[in-house]
């Protein structure tokens, strides 16, 4: 009986659950309420429950699963090498798909560092989509590569000589 | 000490007596004495009043974070080609041509499925856009107001030590009930007799349970209710779903023998009723249970088949695929939706999470269970239809009927992955937008040499 009182009291004064709300707040421009609905969104997926996504927590999605470019989409929230990511890492990496904010292209201001959701930022994840190897340089290997996921057996190779790597 | 136990004896007494003729007895007869329904309302308005409170408090409080009603993304939505013409509209594309941007649409696809996906969140709770005054829906409790607090602890108070033992008492006394009478009946010689005092068991007993989960059950289109003969369909939200159809009528019920207590219900209740429960070992052999069924609906005069064909706990937002075992049997098939009132308590079984044990524990600790039961008009395969086709057909109507959304995923993906044909699907219908777009901008090269 005096668990279950004590675990209603926790929960009645419950904590923010998240850390550094408000750095993240300031990193990536999500509100409170997106943080937070992003962060229920995070621990339904992370079925390990130790805080952080592997790859197979992203696979288990059936529509991700299914998509050709699923493998390469989820390699985009691993940073360099790691197999697992943190709540921090994963808003990061959803914050470049926010819509441009009007203001920040208008007054640029050259000393601030650049918001995750500019131009620059999403054009850089586009091509980091090609990039396979991350050298920064997409290879004709490397496209031929992401084709091949798109297209699948429907990819009938023509004898005419395909045009030079970007 | 002799007094307290004389007296602790005579509240028993007095319990057991409340429960058996005011609650029990009508119970079996199918009478109410209406305090359900009285509570049901009192609850309504309770939880009609909260909302308000909570609205009007959070818009004086604003630092507090309200929940975002449906999902953060700004969805086009529009077919793979309307969106792909969409990107590649810039570009003048020769005939069956890739462009960079291409890749744009699947990674949009992508991420916002990683966001929200229509499958995963079929597989936990229904989430309420207000509070239901369960500590357990509870998502982003702020203290709001003194009055909502203390009728918060009065629910606890009321749920836990007033309605729990009250339904745990009614639990027991319809499952051992169910277990006698069924075995009592199990002695007679097969005659008419026999079949109408099963029934009459069978019904009691259930009736019973529903009381033991305070459910109001509002059944529509009587007419339609299940024959002989035939097969009842039905979505699957939890085991619960059985008490709520054999309300109203006798099943056959279809499924796997299991041990323990569950076994020992089900080997007393295939003595009076020919149920159909299958060994473990039997069922990965789909031939010999699909023969076993069609043996049962061949006999017309045996009680109609209950099956759900999602073969799993789905949350009763959706219906996902049926499975076409059910509709190769044969004989018609009676469909019905059931759907549940998610204010006053979850039905939803999420069988990771939750064990059965701690799942009914829950449901005896919510405020109620409301549910509405649709019986549809029987439906049979028409020419030139496959099982699979005859299965979303009946999938489609359930779904309409029950105010559900309509899914092709397939219910097993709560614990398997999705096949890797899906994935060949995709890239098909892109190769197909490719080459489709090269012969319009061929014809459209071809028609500027003509003129």
């Amino acid at each position: 009986m005096g668990s279950i009182v004590s675990r209603l009291l926790s929960r009645l004064l419950r904590e923010e659950e998240i850390e550094d709300i408000e750095e993240i707040k300031k990193e990536t421009g999500f509100s409170h309420r997106k943080i937070t609905r992003l962060y229920r969104r995070f621990t339904s997926l992370d079925k390990g429950g130790n805080g952080t996504l592997s790859r197979d927590d992203f696979h288990r999605i059936p529509e991700l699963a299914i998509n050709p470019l699923g493998d390469i989409i989820t390699n985009g929230f691993f940073p360099e090498g790691e197999d697992q990511v943190n709540f921090r890492g994963f808003v990061r990496t959803l914050a470049h798909f926010r819509p441009i904010d009007q203001d920040n292209e208008k007054n640029k201001n050259p000393s601030a560092t650049e918001p995750l959701n500019s131009r620059t930022n999403k054009l850089l994840f586009a091509f980091r989509l090609y990039d396979l190897d991350r050298d920064g340089k997409i290879s004709r290997d490397e496209l031929l590569q992401v084709l091949r996921m798109i297209v699948g057996v429907n990819l009938i190779c023509s004898t005419k000589t395909p045009k030079g790597g970007i | 000490m002799e007094d307290l136990w004389t007296v602790a004896v005579a509240v028993f007494q007095l319990w057991i007596f409340v429960v058996v003729f005011f609650i029990t007895l009508p119970a079996m007869f199918g009478l109410s004495l209406g305090v359900t329904s009285v509570y049901i309302q009192i609850l309504v308005k309770l939880l009609e009043w909260a909302t308000i409170r909570i609205q009007r408090g959070r818009e004086e409080q604003p630092s507090v974070p309200a929940p975002l009603p449906n999902g953060i993304i700004e969805r086009a939505e529009g077919s793979m080609e309307e969106e792909m013409e969409q990107l590649r509209r810039s570009r003048s594309l020769e005939g069956g041509e890739f462009a960079l941007s291409d890749a744009l649409y699947f990674c949009k696809k992508g991420l916002e499925s990683i966001v929200d996906d229509q499958v995963t969140q079929r597989f936990s709770s229904e989430e309420l856009a207000s509070w239901n005054l369960l500590t357990r829906t509870n998502q982003n409790f702020r203290y709001i107001s003194l009055r909502l607090t203390i009728f918060w602890g009065i629910g606890v108070f009321v749920r836990y030590c007033v309605l729990f033992p009250l339904r745990i008492t009614l639990a027991i006394i319809g499952l051992s009930w169910l277990v006698i009478g069924t075995t009592l009946v199990g002695f007679l010689p097969e005659n008419s007799v026999k079949y109408w005092l099963s029934e009459v068991v069978h019904l009691t007993c259930y009736r019973i349970c529903a009381r033991a989960l305070s459910a109001t059950i509002r059944y529509h289109n009587k007419e339609n209710r299940p024959q002989k003969g035939g097969i009842c369909v039905a979505n699957h939200t939890t085991p619960i779903d059985v008490v709520i159809l054999a309300n109203d009528g006798c099943y056959a019920m279809v499924g796997q023998i299991h041990g323990g207590l569950m076994g020992v219900i089900q080997r007393s209740m295939v003595r009076s009723c020919p149920h159909v429960w299958f060994e473990r070992s039997e069922m990965k052999d789909r031939h010999a249970v699909t023969s076993r069924l069609r043996a049962h609906v061949a006999a017309k005069t045996k009680l109609p088949i209950l099956i759900f064909p999602e073969g799993t706990c789905i949350n009763n937002t959706s219906v996902m695929m049926f499975k076409k075992g059910s509709f190769e049997i044969g004989g018609t098939i009676h469909p019905v939706a059931i759907k549940y009132d998610p204010r006053l308590g979850d039905a939803f079984w999420n069988s990771s999470k939750y064990n059965m044990v701690s799942y009914l524990l829950r449901t005896m600790t919510s405020w109620a269970i409301v549910v509405n039961v649709w019986y549809l008009p029987p439906m049979t395969i028409q020419d030139g239809e496959d099982a699979v086709q005859f299965a979303n057909r009946v999938k489609s109507a359930v779904a309409c009927r029950g105010g559900l959304l309509d899914l092709a995923w397939d219910g097993s993906l709560k614990r398997g992955k999705v096949k890797d044909a899906y994935k060949e699907e995709q890239q098909k219908m892109y190769s197909r937008v490719i080459v489709r777009q090269n012969s319009i901008s061929a014809t459209h090269t071809r028609r500027d040499d003509q003129s």
